[in-house]
């Protein structure tokens, strides 16, 4: 049951997309999501639409495995159709009980669906194209002119290497409890949503326990190898800007540009 | 390789106790050893191994590494280069999201260049016969192949010396033999000494030689020969014999010709049919 949520998980393959640079990858999907927020009109978003489209096609994945992406978020994108279209005020289509499906509401909630559906496309074919390490080194490269400021670059980098690579472990962990505590007579999946809250309790407490071990493990397994943070530390593979990722990021921000100039009413 | 001089290490509990974990230890392990160390749960081993690092400093007595002494902080990291440590669980000590990458963390926090790390890598993925799942996500891995991706990570930064802390508990026995095979080569062809921590007799058999820790101290030191022969002294400090040294001494005593320090299945069989 804890196995089917797959955030994104990176698929190898060869491919202009998942060969260019984390960073371009990064920086392209940043403005997309800028430009999901600034353009107005349908029209707008069915150009993005199709520049979203083309890249996933360039990736060499199968459109519906990208797709699939989007289900795990499905419940929160219909509660946001439904809260725009009863929420905004207009002119009344439909009169249900006390509440109102209006002109706006109903535009508003398609137009907030699929701004929604893009941002996940866009960030999952981020994650599905790049490897988990070259998508920190990313990060980490992107974030150092931020250092002199404050910005702890290299430890954000790490601490996201090390989620990435305990989040399989615990969704194990997770479901092994889980079948041990229903094994002593647990129940999960029925009452009402406080009884089931306090159901969890017995699943989180062990849970918790066991991650503040490993992290104290880990922490010293570490030290043993010499970890003592990014003063001197050089790195396996190195990132190279080339020029497939000049002319990306540029064709990106043209693109993106000539759209919300247009778009934006 | 690595020398105590009156090791002692206090740990402070939480109840604001003290606890001597490790009792006035004096040793010397030479270069290409393979030493290891049993003892009952409690008995310091673990302790005593984490000073060969300095992940631990003594309380009081003295601790050298390759002739550096631990407790000289400017010198930590040289240290932990040269002894390297792999720990019981696999899954705590990996830390990147695929096996190269973890093999690379160590010769990368050690500054050495991008190139030369790639080689490291390789041949330590090699060394330890898991180069064919460098690019593989240490998840998906059985618990020996895990672990040999320890091993793997810390041959990357070539220490002169491997400890390992109970490496082989949470395997099964396929995995055992994997990691157990590994460690042997590498001490054999690389000349790495190893210092391997294990309840499994059957594992400290295969050492050069055996200490066994009781209360903090080395109670006894020698030859695998030497230290099992003496079942009734290991019985009193609440330690395994090996099932077949067991047998033995007890064929020896109805009467059978083999020695009473048969310590493996083939010598057993070599005395055997040699009568
Ligand atoms: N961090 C700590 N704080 C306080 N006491 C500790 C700490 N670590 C270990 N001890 C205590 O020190 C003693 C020796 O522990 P150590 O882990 O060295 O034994 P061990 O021989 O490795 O045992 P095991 O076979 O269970 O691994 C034990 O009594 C243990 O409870
Ligand atoms: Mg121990």
């Amino acid at each position: 049951m804890v196995n089917t949520i797959t955030i994104g998980q990176y698929v190898p393959a060869e491919s202009i997309i998942h060969e260019l640079d984390p960073r371009t990858k990064i920086g392209a999907v940043t403005l997309l999501i800028v430009a999901l927020f600034l353009v107005n009109s349908f029209t707008g978003y069915g150009l993005i639409t199709g520049f979203l489209g083309v890249a996933i096609l360039l990736s060499g994945l199968p459109v519906r495995f990208v797709m699939r992406s989007i289900r795990p978020l499905v419940i929160i994108i219909i509660f946001t159709f439904i809260l725009n279209i009863f929420m905004t005020p207009g002119k009344t289509l439909l009169l249900l009980g006390p509440l109102q499906v209006t002109d706006t509401g109903l535009y508003r909630g398609t137009f907030m669906s699929i701004r929604l559906v893009l941002l996940i496309l866009a960030t999952s074919l981020l994650t599905l194209t790049t490897s988990p390490i070259r998508l920190t080194d990313g990060v980490e490269r992107i974030l150092a002119p931020f250092k002199r400021v404050g910005v702890p670059a290299h430890e954000l980098a790490m601490m996201m290497t090390i989620a990435l690579r305990f989040i399989p472990t615990l969704l194990e962990e997770t479901d092994r409890i889980m079948k041990a505590q229903m094994a002593r007579g647990a129940d999960f999946e029925s009452g009402n949503l406080v009884g089931r809250a306090k159901n969890l309790v017995p699943l989180l407490v062990p849970l918790f326990i066991s991650a503040f071990r490993r992290a104290d493990e880990l922490a010293t397994a570490m030290e043993a190898r010499c970890y003592r943070g990014d003063e001197g530390r050089t790195k396996l593979t190195q990132l190279v800007v080339r020029r497939v990722d000049v002319v990306a990021l540029l064709a990106t921000v043209a693109f993106l540009t000539g759209t919300v100039i247009w778009f934006r009413v | 390789m690595i020398r105590v001089e009156g090791l002692t290490h206090v740990y402070q509990t939480r109840q604001g106790q003290e606890l001597k974990a490790v009792d006035g230890v004096d040793l010397n392990i030479a270069p290409g050893e393979f030493v290891a160390i049993i003892g009952h749960n409690g008995s310091g081993k673990s302790t005593l191994a984490k000073h060969f690092n300095a992940l631990l400093t003594p309380t009081s007595g003295r601790v050298w590494v390759a002739g550096i002494s631990t407790s000289d902080a400017g010198r930590l990291w040289e240290i932990r280069q040269k002894v390297g440590m792999v720990f019981q669980n696999p899954d705590n000590q990996i830390v990147a999201t695929t096996v190269e990458e973890d093999a690379a963390f160590g010769p990368e926090n050690l500054g050495v260049a991008p190139a030369e790390i790639r080689r490291r890598v390789d041949e330590a993925l090699q060394a330890v016969g898991m180069e064919e799942y460098a690019r593989h996500a240490p998840h998906l891995l059985s618990g020996g192949q895990k672990q040999r991706v320890a091993i793997a990570g810390v041959l990357a930064m070539r220490p002169a010396c491997i400890v390992l802390d109970e490496p082989t508990a949470m395997l099964d026995p396929v995995g055992r033999e994997e990691v157990l095979g590994t460690i042997k080569r590498l001490n054999r062809d690389e000349g790495i000494t190893v210092v391997l921590i294990t309840h499994f007799m059957e594992e400290a058999v295969e050492a050069g030689r055996v200490i066994v820790m009781e209360n903090g101290r080395i109670v006894m030191d020698g030859k695998p020969k030497e230290v099992f022969s003496q079942v009734r002294r290991l019985k009193e400090l609440h330690l395994d014999v090996p099932p077949i040294t067991e047998l033995a001494q007890s064929l020896a005593r109805e009467g059978v010709p083999v020695t009473p320090d048969t310590l493996t299945v083939e010598e057993m069989v070599q005395q055997l049919l040699g009568n």
